[in-house]
């Protein structure tokens, strides 16, 4: 039987409408995919999604029902992952959670659920480790600024706590890679697309950064290097912890 | 304040302090208010770690590497002949805050060698944490080496202040503490332990009438041993440990392998090398303490004094234990299915729940992510494929171990060959 492709715009909401879609059409064999990854393949149904607030909600409140906090925020990390073809696990959990009468979140003996759950383990390591690896340099504008490039899209899930964290400062956490980021201004939280400059990600430009920025990532690098105790050196371990993709934020990895 | 100078005394000051293990920064419960710096209440972050695979969280420094005291494990000691420098309580307050709003740490950790006298000393460590608190309107997480010694209002003060307090065991025996700590007595540990003890027990019992009051050391009390400076051995240690957290309800106990640091004929030479094996397996002997619902004497017993450093504990447990298995993991409650060598409480956790929809079968244990090469020789499941033959504990042992590749493995050849 021939796929139905189900185009949309990438957002988590154009995908709850893709399966919103589903259901409304009772499409059989659907395949979702963004649009960004669509190649026009011949022999197949296309259908370009529209996404709609309003039908996304209704989607995600009876997943919450179906699924439960944690289930759907499960869901919604896996999403986030932006790996190909996530959309179609997430649709067959979506499916064998609405066909259950009972909480299915957990069946880790069934094949998406399991797939999802691992999923969604890889992308919360990278929230987490985001939390801990943003280094934020003090801008001449006196914003605490810092630049990442996760490999999953995990800026929604930090917004969360930073801001309870650093309630008293202003602050921007950038992503790189899809060049976009979070602007605190000590009242709420809002998406900010900026220009930047190449010399952004070096750490000794003092174009941007004041001058004590640089003495305390000196200070910083310098504690780095006296905790370490020689006798117990085990780089395999360390690398293990801060693998190397990460090191480029690290100030205390930084080669000045 | 000049940056050339605090440079210089952050160098010695964390030069010194790298030998204490604690680094956990969670267990408080002391969110943001009035939208002030910090948050204690998530678990805690490891912001990076050290070339020896540590984890930093903490900004961890002395107050001072000046000491009245002389005890032989330590590089502060009096005798040893080394820079010394004294931070103001300002400047510590000062790097805490820039540090913590780059998302470098989580918050301070601050100890103390013995200036003049405990209570002295004592008083600038609470100093630090009442500043950051009341002037920085701080929330970070803030630990406080406690001196032996401190009197009882002070530690009273230190604990409204910080989340955790500790005061370092160092020597697993009293003995052991008097031939290298002649200094110091064990009592002088104990009193401010119980009052921090005491304080945490009248404030939960207050919290429970009156809202309002206020917090103290909410993330608990914590203790060190070195392992490996004198020679107990490993029923002492854990013995040790035991008696701390049920007299003590301490939350933590760190075990820290001796690195020599001096030419002292009490202690092991320069350059022998520090019993990182050893330590590893008391870790995991405490996990199961805390975790597994072990007791120490189950482990360790006047039959067996020492550790396998070949196999875990929960292994060395099971194989002299094989009347309890094998166990069905359709069937077996929490409790033993804990007891599994390859189950870890995760897979525990996704056993109970997963076995409510299958009847689970060794595809399914693998897929949850057990470790079969350990636990195939302990359990049965849903598919009549499992062990047979009546193997003996030496048996299953060899078979295992010809199996694991542990991360130790190496670690263990070169501490081997030592004896050789
Ligand atoms: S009292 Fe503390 S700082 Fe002083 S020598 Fe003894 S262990 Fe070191």
């Amino acid at each position: 039987m021939q796929n139905t492709l189900l185009i949309y715009d990438g957002s988590f909401d154009g995908f709850l409408c893709a399966v919103f879609y589903v259901y409304e059409y009772n499409v059989v064999t659907p395949k979702i995919i963004k649009a960004s990854q669509y190649q026009e393949q011949l022999f197949s149904n296309t259908e370009t999604i529209i996404t709609d607030k309003e039908k996304a909600n209704r989607v995600w409140n009876s997943l919450k029902i179906k699924c439960g906090k944690r289930g759907v925020a499960q869901l919604y990390y896996a999403f986030l992952s932006e790996l190909y073809n996530v959309e179609n696990t997430l649709l067959e959990v979506i499916k064998y959670a609405f066909k259950s009468t009972t909480s299915i979140m957990k069946d880790y003996a069934n094949m998406y659920v399991l797939e999802m759950s691992k999923i969604t383990k890889k992308v919360s390591r990278e929230k987490h480790r985001m939390e801990a690896f943003v280094r934020f340099r003090l801008t001449k504008d006196e914003v605490y600024f810092a630049n990442i490039e996760p490999d999953f899209n995990v800026l929604p899930l930090i917004e969360t706590h930073f801001r309870k964290r650093y309630a008293d400062q202003q602050w921007i956490i950038y992503d790189l890679k899809r060049n976009y980021g979070l602007y605190y201004n000590l009242n709420t939280v809002e998406i900010v697309v900026l220009e930047l400059s190449k010399n952004i990600t070096t750490n000794t430009t003092s174009e941007f950064f004041t001058d004590t920025e640089l003495e305390f990532q000196q200070l910083w690098k310098d504690y780095f290097k006296s905790t370490n105790i020689e006798s117990r050196k085990n780089l395999k371990l360390h690398n293990q912890h801060v693998p190397k993709r990460y090191w480029k934020y690290l100030s205390e990895k930084q080669p000045f | 304040m000049s940056f050339e100078r605090i440079k210089e005394k952050l160098n010695i000051l964390a030069d010194a302090a790298k030998y204490d293990v604690s680094c956990s920064s969670s267990g408080s419960n002391r969110t943001n208010k009035n939208k002030g710096l910090g948050d204690a209440s998530s678990s805690g972050i490891c912001h990076t770690y050290t070339e020896d695979g540590r984890c930093v969280s903490l900004l961890k420094i002395l107050l001072t590497n000046h000491c009245i005291f002389d005890c032989a494990y330590c590089v502060t000691r009096k005798s040893n002949d080394i820079k010394r420098a004294a931070f103001k309580v300002q400047e510590v307050v000062d790097l805490t805050i820039n540090f913590y709003r780059r998302n470098y740490i989580e918050g301070l950790f601050l100890s103390s060698g013995i200036f003049k006298n405990a209570d002295y000393t004592m008083e600038r460590l609470v100093a630090v944490a009442k500043k950051l608190r009341l002037e920085e309107n701080f929330n970070g997480y803030i630990h406080l080496k406690s001196i032996p010694g401190a009197s009882d209002e002070l530690m009273r003060e230190a604990g409204l202040y910080a989340d955790r307090l500790s005061v370092n065991i160092e020597i697993p025996t009293e003995k052991g503490l008097k031939l290298l700590a002649p200094d110091k007595n064990r009592a002088d540990f104990i009193k401010p332990m119980l009052k921090v003890k005491n304080e945490i027990i009248q404030y939960k019992s207050e919290k429970k009438l009156i809202k309002s009051t206020p917090k103290y050391a909410p993330a608990g009390q914590s203790t060190q041993m070195i392992i490996g400076a004198t020679g107990e051995n490993d029923m002492q240690i854990m013995y040790t440990s035991n008696h701390f957290y049920k007299h003590f309800n301490l939350k933590r106990v760190y075990y820290s392998g001796y690195v020599p640091i001096s030419n002292d004929s009490r202690l092991p030479q320069i350059g022998s090398a520090v019993p990182m094996l050893r330590e590893n397996r008391l870790y995991q002997t405490d996990w199961l303490l805390r975790f597994y619902g072990f007791n120490i004497e189950e482990i360790l017993n006047a039959s067996h004094q020492n550790l396998d450093l070949d196999i875990d504990p929960k292994l060395g447990w099971a194989l002299r234990n094989l009347h309890e298995f094998p166990v069905d993991v359709n069937t077996a409650d929490k409790r033993m299915l804990a007891r599994v060598p390859g189950l870890g409480m995760r897979s525990v956790h996704k056993i109970l729940n997963a076995r409510r929809f299958n009847k689970l079968n060794w595809e399914h244990l693998k897929k949850i992510g057990v470790a079969l090469n350990r636990a195939q020789y302990f359990i049965v499941c849903a598919s009549n494929q499992f062990e047979r033959r009546d193997l003996t504990p030496e048996h299953i042992k060899g078979l295992i171990l010809q199996n694991s590749k542990s991360k130790y493995t190496s670690m263990l050849s070169t501490q081997m060959s030592l004896f050789n």
